[in-house]
């Protein structure tokens, strides 16, 4: 299944990009290969939103990091715009690419004002005068739901959700063609979550913004993306438009997401979870598909074979259920 | 007071001197919980939710000060408990589960040790009964191999799992009551649901009264008997979780249920439902509806004055000058937009 062919280049295009860090366990242990993204294949093109879902540990973060040119990949290749990331200076990749990180304690620096904060990247790129960076930093700081007075306030004196709010305005003020949203919302209000979506969305259609929206609220992924990447532990998994893999999941781990999200339906009770333990070790994967010690599903060649990423009704998966020859 | 009521908060404030005044953190709340029963408390941040727990547990900060009708845990009061009578309380009878459980273990003591503390400090029992019954948690709470486990260190289990070490830890005593304060945020939502099932059925087991703290309205409606919303430090809807989520009459918990997505309610890349403004400063008087300046159905009457929560049924209320038929005419709007 290819994504519709147009006749422009994907905004963000991943080759067969791999991540392995070399991590060592104890003072005198050998460094060990930690494969955090492993062959991975995407193509975001201009004004879509691309999600990848999956447990914490499967790796979205360090795709995200890659995809920002935070990370160098280990194997293949990122494009923006068909142009390889690694050619470019980090300043023109900070044009085209912005982030809105996770974990608002840790992005913003606690010993600068939100102003400078947000302001930050107009200073950095050299754009406007301390009043027009100002009033700049005011509007954005009116989108994304913080009030005026915060300005001169630290991030200390801020709520986790305001926070959350300043990383978005920082993000958004270069106005950036694709932002690589990490989880931008699950640390927000529920009715702060829905501004700052509307807000996504509205921006989106006007400035043709393409998401690499990393998160793990299926719901909001719905919601949002025009196609969902499902990853476990480094591998891609299943591919495909939201709209099909919402109706109709194939990869057993995809189902089980799905099937863990809590609607507000108070008719319903909390859903039963058949799925094993944890992620597995990643430093010593499972044989076989990565997958089969907790899949419902598992069959002998599951645990001997890896399954191959292979083309099924209108999507990818990467599962021994589909590949039956 | 019924029979099996184990807590009972009665017109309950919290106010905080802070440089620009007084903050009113949680103004006349009143709630109960009964053995067995989950009061879900739900709301954004800062509607002083989190404040209500600290306040029950006695651990609000020095600026605070607490006034309450009356405040009782089973019968006995707690307003006139000493610190210390208190410290012997958290842990023993009343539990406690926070979000982040990284922050709230010990990173430096083994696991097991700090599971047997809780049991030692209370005086339950001597070491070899704590280790006992830590191992007899542990495996409830669906840890495999607990001896190991136990002489493992906070960091090397992963979120899930220390989750779940938590909950065996608020276990340690027995709890008649045990207040989680958003309990699975940092989880997975794999691991969401699986932790939220472990918590019911122990807590059904344990027969303790439940407090959960939470912004997720999804989990809220699938564990709560009643619900609690809050909104500027006050309960503003409560009701049964499906009288408040088929039926809200608040415009604020209207608005809320509207503004998240739902997989087969809301239509993909519609505009969701939001909430204009933002919660307004708790800071000085209060007069009027907290709610007013971000209410689409506001009147003049919003303005100034004391707005009750009004009774419907027995548990059923709302904190609005809206008749009953106007919240249902409002709700179809809410709903269509």
């Amino acid at each position: 299944m290819d994504q519709p062919m147009s006749d422009t280049v994907p905004a963000l295009e991943c080759r067969n990009v791999g991540r392995t860090f070399m991590i060592k366990r104890g003072l005198f242990a050998e460094k060990q290969p930690l494969k955090a993204v492993d062959g991975i294949n995407l193509k975001v093109n201009r004004g879509e939103v691309m999600a990848i879902v999956g447990e914490s540990g499967c790796g979205k973060t360090t795709l995200a990091k890659m995809m920002l040119g935070l990370l160098p990949p280990t194997t293949g290749e990122i494009l923006l715009d068909g142009i390889p990331i690694n050619s470019v200076s980090v300043l023109d990749i900070a044009k085209k690419v912005q982030p809105v990180f996770q974990d608002p304690y840790s992005s913003l620096n606690p010993r600068k004002t939100i102003e400078a904060i947000i302001s930050l990247p107009l200073k950095v790129h050299d754009i406007g005068t301390p009043e027009s960076r100002r009033a700049r930093v005011e509007e954005y700081m009116r989108l994304v739901g913080l009030p005026k007075r915060l300005i001169h306030s630290y991030p200390s004196q801020l709520s986790g959700g305001q926070r959350q709010r300043v990383a978005i305005a920082r993000a958004l003020i270069m106005e950036p063609k694709i932002v690589v949203c990490d989880e931008p919302t699950s640390a927000l209000d529920v009715s702060v979550q829905a501004h700052i979506l509307n807000l996504l969305q509205d921006l989106r259609k006007e400035l043709n913004l393409t998401y690499a929206f990393i998160s793990h609220d299926l719901a909001v992924v719905e919601h949002l993306a025009d196609w969902v990447a499902v990853m476990y532990l480094g591998r891609l998994i299943e591919f495909g438009r939201a709209a099909d893999i919402f109706r109709d999941p194939q990869h057993p781990y995809t189902r089980a997401l799905l099937d863990s999200v809590l609607t507000p339906d108070a008719s319903l009770g909390l859903p039963e979870i058949t799925l094993g333990r944890g992620l597995p070790n990643p430093l010593s994967p499972p044989s076989g598909c990565y997958f089969h010690p907790r899949c419902p599903d598992m069959r002998d060649e599951c645990s001997q074979r890896k399954p191959q990423l292979i083309e099924t009704d209108n999507r990818l998966v990467e599962c021994h259920l589909y590949s039956e020859t | 007071m019924a029979a099996d009521t184990v807590l009972e908060v009665e017109n309950l404030s919290v106010d905080i001197d802070v440089p620009a005044g007084t903050l009113h953190a949680v103004t006349d709340l009143s709630l109960t919980v009964a053995k067995g029963e989950t009061l879900c408390i739900v709301g954004e941040s800062g509607c002083g939710k989190s404040i209500t727990s600290l306040a029950i547990m006695n651990l609000l900060p020095r600026k605070a000060t607490l006034t309450a009708n009356k405040l009782s845990l089973e019968g006995h009061d707690l307003l006139s408990l000493s610190e210390k009578e208190f410290a012997k309380l958290r842990g023993d009878q009343i539990g406690m589960i926070f979000q982040d459980p990284m922050t709230s273990l010990n990173p430096v003591f083994r696991i097991g040790d700090q599971l047997e503390e809780v049991y030692l400090e209370h005086g339950k029992g001597n070491r070899k009964q704590a280790r006992e019954r830590a191992e007899y948690l542990l495996e409830k709470v669906g840890i495999v191999a607990p001896v190991e486990r136990m002489s493992q260190y906070p960091h090397q289990l992963s979120g899930g799992l220390r989750q779940r070490m938590m909950i065996a830890m608020t276990l340690m005593c027995d709890p008649t009551l045990i207040i989680a304060d958003e309990p699975t945020t940092a989880l997975d939502v794999t691991m969401q649901a699986q932790t939220l099932n472990l918590l019911k059925s122990l807590q059904k087991e344990f027969n303790a009264g439940l407090i959960l703290i939470t912004h997720d309205l999804g989990v809220v409606a699938r564990m709560a008997d009643r619900v609690m919303v809050m909104y500027a430090g006050r309960a503003v809807e409560t009701g049964t979780a499906i009288e408040v989520f088929d039926q809200p009459n608040h415009p604020y918990t209207q608005g809320l249920i509207n503004c998240i997505p739902v997989p087969g309610r809301t239509k993909p890349g519609s505009k969701l439902g939001s909430i204009r403004g933002i919660v307004p400063a708790l800071v000085g008087d209060i007069d009027g509806c907290m709610f007013r300046n971000r209410c689409d159905f506001v009147s003049d009457k919003c303005q100034s004055g004391d707005i009750a929560l009004k009774e419907i049924s027995l548990g059923r209320a709302y904190r609005c000058l809206l008749s009953l038929e106007e919240s249902r005419k409002n709700l179809e709007i809410v709903g269509a937009a």
